[in-house]
């Protein structure tokens, strides 16, 4: 059980938290033909648009309210009801997520009136779904601003199995999956893929692997994502079998789509390391009412092999982690349970799931917090996001990079976390930045009265030692 | 927060061509369909390369938080700019007007944390719409720590990014410049029968340490920068800027306003000019030498320019047979546009369009001077209307702002970034190197073919080949067309 330690400096110094405006952006980039708008003023967008742009080297469809002096504070009601409605009519998308920032939400907005007053005005795109979240950046981080846009996104576009006459395990294939923004591209097509190997059909929503995954396609430009989740899919979940949801900070979501749908949901706070991993393989292999893949079986055997290798290198590593509050926990349980030591736990904001995880105490803080602690505690190894990689050439040690942003590198949005292998390159990784790195040299001892040839011989008299 | 009127005089540029046209000052964006920054970005932008100063973006996280340590610029020294710092205001500062007081406790933090010699505070939108003073809290911060806190206030909606530099610009002016008489100059630097003039350059951003390619010029000219706003720059250089002889606009109107109000108080003469090619690098240092009028500088000028330009002539010259009549598609911001071009005319390539949604008319003149009458300006920057831009004038490469790079690669279209967050200089005789450097390396890459390529499976190999080849051809070509919107 961890203590958590809150803020107590007045300035934040290398910030490590993004905002939840960029949360609620990601997770509506996970739908098909999808475009987030920010309520708040240009620069919201340009930001948060330049910051995924650096992550996954891909376009981003990103729009703004454009809030000027006027509208700051005279009332900007105008600006989000127009600004739906260019867009549904320029760019015909499938979804659009309003999402507040600060400034609106300061100002006093009430973006789900906004969306009521836009549907009786324009009639005419009622078949455009639109979501509106409050998700200021005075509170919460990336991870909690996605998971209120995922909770919006089933409250608003599920619908409630006795209204729409759905019925769980009308489709028995189908397994809804709900994932975190801790579940990268490449997580989401290794967990697809073990899915489908029980001969079970995974909805993941939002399903980043389908819209930034980083492919070529026949479509030139296009202002909204090219692929992703289908928004028609929702109304699929309320028949699914059963529903995965893989991340501590989706709980309410989860719970909401097992109460609109009756469809069970079976939650995973993360999926690294052995024991997370054999959880859901257990979970698939029932629900799907099939054998465990002889494939998944020797995975499985792989892994522990390596983790007999790397226990060398890792045990008693002493090291230090800063992320959001879900992938933060996943490490905690994937070094320690390897025998390392976490001596310095950064969260970039507080959740529920912090309290549980197996360290003394975490942080509420910045990357300065990340660097000085880790300095006062002797850490040997960093993981966080690319601006921990001047903290950790500051403190000369390596950094394995993982979260938002990674901008120093090219496809960290691809690398796979999860599962088997993907535990299992993990752990290769960890391994080799330390394998050479942090054990201490015995350092090189001359005897004065050593026959060593001359060249080698030291200089100075056998007292100066 | 500032008043309307405060922006609107601060939008009200005379020095700026924009202002001569019907509509003054800057379009305002529509919701739903606008791009580009606010003022704070804007600010930020323009004095982030000052280097030794603790920058403190005052608001809640979304501000700094995915914006800091993202710029090019560089610095020969202090490393302090890039140490991101904000208030990072919380829900309960918000409701409960707290804050004021941690903003100056932050500026405590800083100065006690990293010893500054100055702390700028940039204001943003919530503490501006909740009625912060950060004049007055920056003041009275430091008058307590004993170190010029400077309030820059930025909030983004009181407009564009190019207002923001404009802000920046008007804060160094009230707040620094004319605070401290320069230095003597340093013993040993005096050369016989030499006058040293002090110059400054505005706009310089030092993107990529390109700078460096032109300063050991000036330093052999004989003229002592005494700033670059921004680049390389450190307080203690801001703050002497009054005493320069004359003044630089580097490749922009954005801070125009520090020129023309240098020129009001301090008689301080400016010419505009770029360091982008070796025609307007040349014009740059001659213009230089007449502006300060003096003899013997003009004819060291011109001695150093036909050294340097015969010197890399020489060294482009294998690399112009490479690109000679090469297409492109230009689109970047404004006075850059010309700059560029006679870059690209100096290669032997061939400019088909370019972007002149900021360009003033003056500017607009300028490259019809430079590209002929009928050369296509483009007004519409989508990514739609440049790539049928890109296919109806058959363009080889895009260059343009980091932003449309990958609406280029997904077309599968070379490409060459231009903008503040690019890796690569480009200024000076030597940086045409690079750029031609960079120029062949897109262009000439293996990768186009393969991207355009259909897989082998979808070409049937039982037709006769030639009929095949056709076949693939027009549909490929339809295909661009058609995606183009054509």
């Amino acid at each position: 059980m961890a203590e958590i330690v809150k803020r107590n400096k007045a300035l934040s110094v290398n910030p490590l938290k993004a905002s939840q405006p960029m949360g609620g952006s990601l997770a509506c980039l996970g739908f098909d033909r999808a475009i987030p708008m920010l309520h708040g003023s240009q620069g919201c967008t340009a930001f948060a648009k330049v910051f995924f742009v650096r992550h996954f080297r891909e376009p981003i469809p990103l729009q703004t309210t454009a809030m000027d002096q006027a509208s700051s504070v005279l009332g900007a009601d105008e600006n989000v009801i127009e600004g739906i409605r260019a867009i549904a009519e320029k760019s015909n998308p499938a979804l659009i997520a309003v999402l507040t920032t600060g400034l609106a939400e300061t100002q006093g907005c009430d973006v789900h009136r906004n969306l009521r007053e836009f549907r009786d005005k324009y009639p005419e795109y009622a078949h455009v779904a639109v979501v509106a979240v409050n998700t200021p950046d005075f509170t919460g981080c990336v991870e909690s601003g996605f998971a209120a846009t995922i909770y919006e996104i089933v409250k608003e576009l599920v619908p409630n199995a006795e209204i729409a006459g759905t019925k769980p395990g009308n489709r028995k294939r189908q397994l809804n999956v709900l994932v975190s923004p801790m579940l990268t591209p490449g997580d989401l097509e290794a967990l697809r893929d073990l899915i489908e190997q029980f001969n079970l059909r995974p909805v993941l929503v939002p399903d980043l692997s389908d819209s930034l995954d980083g492919s070529l396609t026949d479509d030139d430009f296009s202002p909204v994502t090219i692929g992703g989740t289908p928004v028609s899919e929702l109304a699929t979940l309320g028949e699914a079998r059963a529903s995965l949801i893989i991340g501590a900070s989706l709980r309410k979501a989860g719970d909401l789509l097992q109460e609109k749908t009756g469809v069970p949901s079976h939650f995973f706070d993360h999926l690294y390391g052995l024991q997370a991993n054999d959880a859901l393989i257990a979970t698939l292999a029932e629900i799907s009412e099939q054998p465990v893949p002889q494939k998944i079986e020797r995975q499985r055997a792989q892994l522990q092999d390596a983790m007999l290798d790397t226990h060398f290198m890792l045990g008693q590593l002493r090291v230090a982690i800063a992320g959001d509050p879900d992938q933060l926990n996943a490490f905690i349980h994937l070094v320690q349970g390897m025998g390392a030591e976490v001596v310095v736990a950064i969260a970039a904001g507080n959740a529920p799931v912090l309290a549980t995880a197996p360290v003394d105490s975490i942080k509420i803080g910045d990357l300065e917090d990340l660097e000085l602690m880790a300095k006062e505690r002797k850490a040997q190894l960093l993981i966080g996001n690319s601006h921990a990689v001047a903290s950790a050439e500051r403190l000369g040690i390596p950094v394995l990079r993982a979260g938002f942003p990674l901008y120093d590198i090219i496809g960290g949005y691809q690398k796979t976390w999860i599962g088997y292998r993907g535990t299992r390159q993990a752990l290769f990784d960890l391994a080799n930045l330390v394998i050479n790195f942090a054990h201490e040299e015995i350092e090189v001892y001359h005897s004065p009265y050593a026959q060593k040839p001359e060249s080698e011989r030291q200089t100075c008299s056998p007292s100066c030692h | 927060m500032k008043s309307t009127k405060d922006i609107a005089e601060l939008l009200d540029e005379p020095a700026c061509e924009h202002n001569k046209k019907e509509k003054s000052g800057c379009a305002k964006p529509k919701p739903g369909s606008a791009a580009g920054g606010c003022a704070f970005d804007g600010a930020q932008i323009a004095l982030l390369p000052i280097a030794d100063v603790a920058h403190i973006v005052h608001g809640p996280i979304a501000c700094a938080g995915s914006s800091w340590d993202n710029r090019g610029t560089r610095s020969s020294g202090s490393e302090l700019y890039r140490i991101g710092m904000t208030t990072d205001l919380t829900e309960q500062d918000v409701v409960m007007g707290r804050s004021e007081k941690r903003l100056f406790h932050a500026i405590k933090q800083a100065v006690e944390s990293y010893n500054p010699p100055a702390v700028f505070i940039y204001n943003t939108c919530v503490p501006a719409l909740v009625g912060d003073d950060i004049n007055a809290t920056c003041k009275s911060a430091a008058e307590r720590w004993g170190v010029p806190v400077v309030p820059i206030d930025c909030a983004g909606f009181y407009g564009t990014k190019n207002l923001g530099n404009r802000i920046a610009g008007d804060a160094m002016v009230n707040h620094v410049i004319g605070t401290r008489d320069p230095d003597p100059l340093p013993l040993g630097t005096e050369r016989p029968g030499i006058t040293v003039h002090d110059v400054n350059l505005v706009g310089e951003y030092n993107i990529a340490g390109e700078f460096w390619h032109v300063l050991p010029l000036l330093d052999e000219m004989g003229l002592r920068v005494l700033c670059t706003l921004s680049g390389d720059a450190r307080f203690r250089e801001v703050q002497t800027m009054h005493k320069a002889e004359v003044n630089m606009m580097v490749c922009s109107k954005a801070m125009v306003n520090v020129a023309r109000r240098l020129q009001q108080q301090y008689g301080t003469p400016w010419f505009e000019g770029s360091f982008y090619g070796i025609t307007d690098t040349s014009q740059a240092l001659r213009d230089f030498a007449r502006v300060i009028n003096d003899a013997d500088l003009i004819e060291r000028t011109e001695a150093i320019i036909a050294r340097e330009e015969n010197r890399i002539r020489e060294a482009l010259a294998p690399w112009k047979t490479r690109l000679k009549g090469k297409r492109v598609l230009l689109f970047t911001g404004g006075v850059k546009s010309w700059s560029v071009i006679s870059a690209l005319q100096d290669l032997g390539m061939v400019v088909v369009a370019t972007g002149t949604k900021k360009s003033t008319e003056e500017d607009k003149a300028r490259i019809r001077e430079l590209m002929g009458e009928d050369t296509l300006m483009i007004e519409d920057g989508s990514p739609k209307a440049l790539l049928k831009v890109v296919a109806d004038y058959k363009a080889d490469i895009l260059i343009a702002g980091g932003r449309n790079m990958y609406t280029a690669l997904k077309a599968r279209i070379p490409f060459l970034d231009i903008n503040q967050e690019r890796e690569f200089g480009y200024e000076g005789y030597q940086g045409m190197l690079e750029l031609v450097r960079q120029l062949a390396l897109t262009l000439e890459s293996p990768v186009w073919e393969a991207v355009r390529a259909t897989p082998p499976w979808k070409t049937p190999k039982s037709l006769p080949s030639l009929a095949v080849e056709a076949a693939a051809n027009d549909t490929t070509e339809q295909q661009v067309l058609q995606a183009v919107g054509v």
